[in-house]
């Protein structure tokens, strides 16, 4: 056997493939305000906005193991700095998209601190309890309508656009852009020095420390940027509803628990395996919706089987079933010549 | 006097969420499971407790003797039938386990009781009070510290009195060798999840006498027990008193300030004390 036969190779034909299907994919879907109707483009944005959740709170749980129950904390704050900095700071709403990213991630840095003393599922319900707080204080700021909430004033709605359709397509653009910025980012970081890191730590946390990674430092960078990203998510789903109360802005339900599911049923510590979850849970919601409760409760059987049955979810059954990766974050081991045998 | 009267009320109120918490320290402190559904299990004793009452016609506390027993039976179930699965090294399936539970439960609830607040009904024990000096304590909060106080006693002396408590003990330092010992670790995971919604259904019946409930509050009631465990120290119940004393004068003591800070203030007093003790007070184990 000769080495110099075996290349290791990170490409793969499926994910050259998948690439160019992505490609083909993301302009139709920039193309959307020319085929889609009104209610289409609606529910495109919000399963965008919710792919990009997704996306996030896996690379955080999947990747980093940060199990968080509290990301409603950052969705909540963007959007209250959507409300905030457009009403008292005049700014127009798209930059104030941006400031709330930046703020999201000042805020996470003391939170962090803070809450990297707890490990595991104790972490888990700190973040939860941090949600609680924002909650709690956005609440007793009545210059953004305390506990009842506000809605965005009208002239700042007409400053994104001033028919309702270029404000319909903005949004709709907006909601497909922070996709994919979200995923290209959680995909380069990945396949960056730090996601190697990353993948380490999850792999083995011990041998990655005795291997000189520094984990704290590698997981604070996670949260807060993860944090960053989901305060924009945030602002962008309150610029889609143009009105915000705390109870909806900090909601455990919304914006967690089915965030939650969606990466569990899909695969979770895997790129492709939100985009599933979110196809599946969206699939699911508009044909039980009308059940009301009894569509939560099978969310929730669905996603506590899945875990038990399939801990990887359908993305790793299929992915252990075809052996597939179209987004290549691995490497192979490939034979240059296969034909010619040792 | 009104601030002595708020840090008293404080105090009482503290045995309620130590009742809270005594469940989620008892689960950790055994199999290391951090149990998300913890106050959703809560809300769902209150609401078997209401069920008793309105079914039989018995007083709430007289419920007890029913919602007791069957929460420790749903324990015993819930722990060999699914939690068990999800034990082992990797936290995310007891995690999203309890998680998927408490969405279940939560909506259970709402499908079957509607979202209407529903309060159990305990007659002249809940107005009732005793004068003190120039205050007056409530009998039901008294008898609320006291059940916590004995429940907590109870909990300390089965740990390290009893040969059940022995065997959580053995389970808890080491699984495997535990298991070469003779003892059935399933078994013993069942019983310790029995014991713990044992404890819970006391502080859902309490929790249902004190004040008004509907099936979203599960979430806060988790919230409060868990601050409380990690104040007074992971592993240590008596901890989880002080450690709902200090939440329970937090909240009232931040209510008599300004009554929209009553629940802010109990986290941000948690805040604090992770920020100085990041161990609780009294560590016991390092989490």
């Amino acid at each position: 056997m000769n080495l110099q036969e075996y290349n290791v190779t990170r490409s793969s034909q499926a994910a050259r493939i998948s690439a160019i299907i992505g490609v083909l994919i993301l302009l139709i879907l920039i193309a959307a305000p020319w085929w889609a109707g009104r209610s289409e483009m609606r529910l495109m944005g919000e399963i965008f906005l919710y792919l990009a959740l997704a996306s996030l709170w896996n690379l955080m749980a999947g990747y980093a193991g940060l199990v968080s129950v509290g990301q409603q904390a950052f969705v909540g704050f963007g959007g209250y700095m959507l409300f905030a900095l457009t009403i008292f700071a005049g700014l127009p709403p798209v930059v104030a998209i941006g400031a709330a990213g930046v703020l999201g991630v000042i805020v996470a840095v003391p939170m962090a601190v803070l809450i990297f003393r707890l490990r595991g599922a104790y972490f888990a319900i700190g973040t939860w309890v941090f949600a609680e707080v924002f909650r709690l204080s956005f609440a007793q700021v009545s210059s953004l309508g305390g506990g009842s909430g506000s809605s965005l004033p009208v002239g700042i709605v007409r400053s994104i656009a001033s028919s309702r359709q270029g404000r319909e397509w903005l949004s709709y653009w907006l909601a497909l852009g922070i996709v994919v910025l979200v995923i290209a980012a959680v995909y380069l970081f990945l396949r960056s020095r730090n996601g190697l890191a990353l993948t380490a730590i999850r792999d083995n946390e011990l041998a990655a420390g005795s291997l000189g990674i520094d984990i704290w430092r590698t997981k604070f960078v996670v949260y807060v940027v993860t944090a960053g990203l989901t305060a924009m998510v945030g602002a962008l789903i309150f610029l889609q509803k143009l009105r915000i109360s705390p109870d909806a802005a900090f909601s455990v339900n919304d914006w967690t628990a089915f965030v939650i599911f969606i990466v569990v049923i899909g695969g979770i510590g895997t790129i492709e395996g939100p985009i599933i979850g979110t196809l599946i849970f969206f699939a699911l919601r508009e044909t039980l919706a009308d059940l009301g409760t009894i569509y939560l409760i099978v969310l929730g059987v669905v996603a506590i089987v899945v875990m038990l049955k399939a801990p990887k979810g359908v993305w790793g059954l299929i992915r252990a079933r075809f052996d597939l990766q179209l987004f290549p974050l691995g490497y192979r081991v490939q034979h240059s010549k296969d034909k010619k045998g040792p | 006097m009104d601030w002595v009267n708020a840090v008293v009320q404080g105090t009482l109120l503290g045995g309620l969420y130590a009742l809270f918490a005594a469940g989620l320290s008892l689960i950790f402190g055994v199999m290391r499971l951090v149990n998300i559904a913890h106050g959703d299990l809560i809300i769902f004793a209150a609401y078997l407790g209401l069920t008793v009452t309105m079914t039989m016609g018995v007083h709430p506390l007289l419920a007890l003797f029913v919602v007791v027993p069957v929460m420790g039976f749903f324990g015993y179930v819930l722990q060999r039938g699914i939690l068990n699965q999800t034990l082992g090294d990797d936290l995310l399936p007891p995690l999203l386990v309890t998680f998927g539970l408490s969405v279940i439960l939560q909506n259970g609830l709402l499908e079957i009781y509607t979202a209407d607040p529903q309060k159990m009904n305990a007659g002249a024990l809940e107005t009732a009070s005793i004068p003190i000096g120039s205050l007056s304590l409530g009998v039901l909060p008294v008898l609320t510290f006291a059940i916590a106080v004995a429940v907590i006693w109870g909990l300390q002396w089965t740990f390290y009195r009893t040969a059940l408590g022995r065997a959580f003990r053995a389970v808890s330092d080491n699984q495997d060798i535990a298991q070469l010992m003779g003892l059935n670790r399933r078994h013993i995971y069942g019983l310790a999840m029995a014991l713990a919604l044992a404890v819970t259904a006391i502080a859902g019946i309490l929790l249902g006498i004190r004040t008004s409930f509907d099936p979203s509050v599960g979430g806060g009631r988790l919230i409060f027990g868990f601050e409380a465990v990690i104040i007074g120290g992971l592993g240590n119940l008596w901890g989880t008193l002080t450690g709902g004393i200090i939440l329970g004068v937090a909240q009232t003591v931040g209510a008599k300030i300004d009554p929209g800070w009553q629940v802010l203030s109990g986290h941000i007093v948690f805040l604090v004390i992770l920020a100085v003790r990041p161990n609780g007070l009294f560590p016991r184990v390092s989490g």
